[in-house]
């Protein structure tokens, strides 16, 4: 599972943790019951650290951390919760409904949407961003699914396990900044796609209404996760 | 308490399912009756803006010239302001046409999906603004209440604690957008 048996000790607020040496400070902080707001991090996929609600301070160092790829060190001190990245994590969310069209009320992932679950976890009453309206694509050419590119954070879910899980690498990112894109193949349709196997994996690890059945109604669409773990506990842990 | 609240309700560009919610108060609305005046509202016939409101309740996101208009008057005449429901706080459905110019709205309206009398308003019809917006990008919002529409028993509460003499907490009011 890891590379060494080592064992580390090192403090999350204020509380003395041990770990096994290259574990991340997330890991650490979950098996402790500790919670850390995380969007795209998913158990069983190789985390990212993109979308940085899971940024925490550590003493002595001036930038803060994504806890999901950080690997915890010895004598570390890792404070998860404080004003200062409570505001930053509440700004976050901001920023992504800002980003794209979310429209939650005619959304098929209303009252089933992690955006919107974290958005309430953290206190969001209104985004105090200009909301930017871009206007964005709904691919609905693949027979079973779609995708609503208004809904979508970025948050690679659907790239990484169509490779890491599927194997089939369907899912990739185009463009960078406010241009970025998760695309199918090269940037084609998702119906006219060589490689996708419609095996539906993106669809159900997908935190938004962005990639979803057809079929579903305002609401509908609720998600199934639960392969996931099954899967990689199967194939002998990844990470 | 002794002086009834002065309150305004106020339909802006929404469906009035927030206002068709806070009916669904049901018997509840005779609690809170015999505790308010209403002084401006959908449902009552007053020109103007009313002086001196202890509360308003904005339904609906602020889409033209009208809706300006209105905001800024009762923004002026209220002590609290209350967003209600997801187009006032979001601009939620109203605000998808802001990914159009106002020119291919206006076309798509009078012109294309017209099938006699093909020709712009230029009177009556208040003029767009160039986008929808949520209330809190024009004036200043004290209560936020987010739903599309929100349960009627988010709405007593948040105006129940009014009443009280307290904020409403935001936690209690449900799930956000």
């Amino acid at each position: 599972m890891n590379e060494t048996n080592q064992i580390i000790t090192f403090k999350i607020n204020d509380l003395d943790v041990s770990a096994a040496a290259g574990q991340t400070i997330l890991d650490v902080a979950r098996e402790h019951g500790i919670g850390i707001p995380t969007l795209c991090f998913l158990k069983g996929l190789t985390p990212i650290g993109a979308c940085r609600l899971c940024l925490v301070e550590i003493k002595g160092q001036s930038k803060l951390l994504p806890a999901c790829v950080t690997r915890a060190a010895e004598g570390m001190e890792v404070i998860t919760h404080s004003p200062r990245l409570q505001e930053y994590r509440k700004t976050i969310i901001e920023l992504l409904f800002a980003e794209r069209n979310h429209v939650c009320a005619v959304c098929v992932s209303n009252n089933h949407c992690e955006l919107q679950d974290k958005a309430r976890a953290l206190g969001v009453t209104h985004i105090r961003v200009p909301y930017r309206y871009p206007r964005l694509q709904v691919d609905a050419s693949h027979m079973r699914f779609s995708a609503d590119h208004n809904r979508c954070i970025l948050c690679a879910r659907c790239v990484r396990v169509c490779d890491e899980i599927e194997g089939a690498h369907t899912w990739d990112v185009m463009g960078r900044g406010i241009d970025c894109r998760v695309i199918t193949d090269m940037n084609q349709p998702w119906g006219s796609s060589d490689t996708c196997t419609s095996c539906g994996k993106c669809v159900h690890v997908c935190p938004t209404g962005t990639l979803t059945e057809k079929g579903v109604a305002a609401a509908e669409m609720k998600k199934r996760g639960q392969f996931l773990p099954y899967l990689t506990a199967m194939r002998g842990t990844k990470s | 308490m002794s002086a009834k609240i002065r309150l305004a309700t106020v339909w802006l560009d929404g469906c009035s399912g927030c206002h068709m919610s806070m009916l669904d108060m049901d018997e509840r609305l005779l609690d809170i009756a015999d505790k308010i005046e209403l002084v401006s509202s959908p449902l009552m016939d007053v020109k103007g803006f009313p002086e001196n409101i202890d509360l308003t309740i904005i339904e609906g996101a602020i889409t033209n010239e009208e809706d300006l208009h209105k905001v800024l008057g009762f923004r002026k005449n209220t002590k609290l302001l209350m967003a209600l429901g997801d187009c006032a706080v979001t601009s939620n459905v109203p605000g998808m046409r802001n990914t159009f110019s106002i020119d291919e709205l206006r076309s798509r309206a009078y012109i294309e999906n017209a099938s006699a009398e093909q020709q712009m308003p230029d009177a009556v019809v208040p003029p767009l603004l160039s986008r929808t917006r949520p209330i809190h990008e024009v004036v200043n919002v004290d209560i936020y209440v987010p739903g599309c529409p929100p349960h009627a028993d988010i709405i007593f509460y948040a105006i129940s604690e009014l009443l009280a003499g307290r904020m409403p907490d935001p936690a209690q009011m449900g799930k956000f957008g």
